[in-house]
């Protein structure tokens, strides 16, 4: 009897157990569980850990107190913060805006039917197949007030007489910079913008032409307005990523001349490491964080409305 | 005024000849189909007269006009694709809209073409949606308002009907000839459908591997089809192809197959004299078989039924004379069952016959 019992309640925990398996929110839930941990070690917990050291007077080798606003509050009495504020708006609205040109255009011609199409689509991958510590170097090189292939080559075609101080000089500097970052970013605004103009149907454009549209106009009514959610993302995209550059201007100028190319990666990276104050180096890049869900905000929003 | 000339219009792509020595006069308010099978060359020319393919040889006219060079939006002409191409992120009075829109209309006009369109094609409910809001039948029925709109000298459609259901299809075809009254301008219509020829074409050009095979009006081609090509495309089943040899016995011609023999009607006789002892391929449609109460010498054929049919109007039957298989459309009150024998009835008068070496018909 009691044996009889026993078997039926363990019957009943696994039809429980089965019911429970066969329920598709649970199973989910079970399924996604190992790839929440590794998400949550690695994206989740240094984000969290950054937040809450932005709250502490944590220097190096010393646990820090929680000190509230106390980081925010002395950089925005910080001149050098508010330079590197403008440095980084200056540097990411210019840079994006070029890319997105540029890129645009280069997507254009390479949606032409030529000779050699796939390599060239291939060699215009090169500037962001190539890590960027590696570039940054060539491009410190190109920039060198004496070793400078650009100066040499300009003076060799007769056109200046003097180096160019790349690097030494403000706002040469600023624009050196923007280039490098300009060159290695066209490849991605290229290729996503490629990808989705290989999806328009080329019948439109006949359709169109037919209709009477000259190319500007096609380019105009069929061919901007089927790219623009595309061109959306892949500008919040790169927004995000050249708000928080680091490599390129590390490698390049270390946020000089007189902290003109410091950007926000650089300065709480300069603070934080070389500085040793881990508090206030997180504070500066804690600011980062409301404008990028910002600008994600704003192209979700924009998606949405597309749709 | 908008008659259609093309003058031995040849296109080359590469080595590839997609269309070769096309010519042909399409006369103002003609409704000319081009039927072929797949690759046959009719949507490059089609592609040729929009303006849409370069020419690789010969000149186009449309009214007067030589048009070789003139580009596609002034040429006058419209055309509905085989994908409709339908502007995916405008609404439908957009899409009707947008040609007029690239002609300077004034707005008030614009507005009353697209609407009168839309009235026409009854399409007036979906104006505001998007062309993924569509079925498939009402996305055609834009495609074609966004041609009518223009009120072009010529419309040219690429297979608009080949993405809809069989009975939308019907309908359809119904519908656009009644439009073609109404509108009273010159379509050109490409279609690998020889029903959907048929029944639209005022004139139909046979075509096959960028060749023109023959150009006349559905019956012309359904009674005297000019080769082997034509005789098999046109008509549903496809026409018996029997190889026989030409026999003659006292002053009559017959046809010798495997299993039968057919007599050559008298007054066709005397064209084939030179024929005679030779290989010869009879052509024979289904229409053109019918069950016989009792054999008579050189009219029927006696065969066994293999596979039994039964449309409705009609039943095909599969059988076997001899060594050769033919098809019948017999009468649907026809009692058989398969592995029986049964007589057919050949109706001589429409048999065709053609040269088993170069395929072209002989008289
Ligand atoms: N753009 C092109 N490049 C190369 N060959 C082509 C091109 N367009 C069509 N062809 C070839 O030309 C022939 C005719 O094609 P098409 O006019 O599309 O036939 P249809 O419309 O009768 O099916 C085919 O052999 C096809 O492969
Ligand atoms: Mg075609």
């Amino acid at each position: 009897m009691q044996i009889q019992a026993e078997e039926r309640g363990w019957l009943r925990l696994r039809n429980a157990f089965s019911t429970l398996m066969e329920n598709r929110n649970f199973l989910g839930f079970l399924l996604v569980i190992p790839a929440e941990a590794i998400l949550f070690i690695f994206l989740a917990y240094p984000f969290i850990l950054g937040l809450w050291l932005g709250f502490t007077d944590t220097v190096i080798g010393r646990k820090g107190d929680f000190i509230g606003v106390g980081n925010y509050v002395s950089l925005l009495k910080d001149s050098t913060f508010w330079l590197v504020t403008y440095n980084t708006f200056l540097y990411t609205i210019v840079a994006v805006l070029f890319k997105a040109i540029l890129g645009f255009v280069l997507a254009i011609i390479l949606n032409r039917d030529f000779k050699a199409k796939g390599l060239v689509r291939a060699i215009i991958l090169l500037p962001w197949i190539i890590p960027t510590a590696l570039s940054a170097i060539v491009f410190w090189w190109l920039y060198d007030s004496t070793f400078s292939a650009i100066s040499w080559s300009l003076i060799k075609m007769g056109l200046i007489n003097h180096k160019i101080d790349f690097l030494g000089d403000p706002t040469n500097a600023r624009i050196s910079l923007i280039v490098a970052n300009v060159w290695r970013g066209i490849p991605f605004f290229t290729i996503g913008l490629l990808a989705g103009l290989q999806t328009i149907d080329p019948t439109l454009y006949e359709a169109a032409a037919i209709d009477g549209a000259g190319s500007w106009k096609r380019f105009r009514r069929i061919t901007l307005p089927l790219i623009l959610p595309l061109l959306a993302v892949i500008t919040t995209f790169s927004t995000i990523w050249t708000f928080g550059d680091f490599q390129l201007v590390w490698v390049i100028t270390k946020g000089g001349p007189a902290n003109a190319t410091h950007l926000f990666g650089t300065l709480s990276f300069q603070r934080a490491i070389p500085g040793g104050h881990f508090g206030e180096g997180a504070a500066i890049s804690n600011f980062i964080l409301p404008i990028l869900v910002l600008c994600v905000l704003i192209s979700f929003k924009y998606l949405k409305r597309e749709d | 005024m908008a008659r259609v000339i093309l003058e031995n219009v040849s296109k080359y792509f590469n080595e590839v000849i997609a269309v070769k020595d096309f010519s042909l006069e399409i006369e103002d308010k003609e409704f000319v189909v081009f039927v072929g099978p797949s690759g046959c060359g009719k949507t490059t020319t089609l592609r040729m007269i929009a303006g849409l393919e370069e020419i690789t040889k010969g000149n186009i006219y449309i009214g007067d006009r030589l048009i070789n060079r003139i580009p596609a939006k002034d040429r006058d002409i419209a055309m509905v694709f085989q994908n409709y191409a339908l502007y995916p992120h405008m609404t439908v009075y957009q899409n009707l809209a947008f040609s007029l829109e690239m002609r300077k209309l004034s707005k008030k006009e614009i507005d009353e073409r697209v609407k009168e369109a839309a009235d026409l094609l009854e399409i007036s409910e979906l104006l505001h949606r998007k062309p993924k809001q569509l079925s498939g039948g009402q996305r055609q029925r834009v495609a074609v308002g966004r041609t009518i709109v223009r009120k072009p000298q010529v419309f040219l459609f690429d297979e608009p009907l080949s993405n809809l259901d069989a009975k939308l299809r019907v309908q359809m075809r119904g519908e656009l000839k009644k439009l073609h009254e109404r509108l009273s301008s010159t379509i050109i219509y490409v279609t690998h459908d020889q029903v959907e020829a048929m029944t639209m074409g005022d004139r139909i050009v046979v075509m096959k591997d960028g060749l023109i095979q023959q150009v006349g009006k559905p019956l012309d081609l359904y009674f005297h089809p000019i080769n082997k090509f034509v005789a098999g495309f046109i008509g549903s089943p496809t026409m018996n192809f029997i190889e026989t040899e030409l026999i003659g016995s006292e002053n009559r011609l017959f046809v010798q197959a495997d299993g039968f023999r057919l007599r050559i009607p008298e007054e066709r006789s005397r064209n084939l004299q030179n024929h005679v002892g030779k290989k010869i391929t009879l052509g024979i449609r289904p229409q053109d078989l019918s069950k016989a109460s009792a054999p008579v010498e050189g009219e029927t054929i006696e065969a066994l039924v293999e596979i039994i049919e039964p449309i409705g109007n009609e039943i095909y039957l599969d059988v076997k004379a001899g060594r050769d298989s033919l098809i019948a459309s017999v009468d649907p009150k026809t009692r058989v069952i398969p592995h029986q024998k049964i007589l057919l009835q050949a109706n001589l008068e429409n048999i065709h016959l053609f040269d088993p070496d170069d395929e072209k018909a002989l008289l």
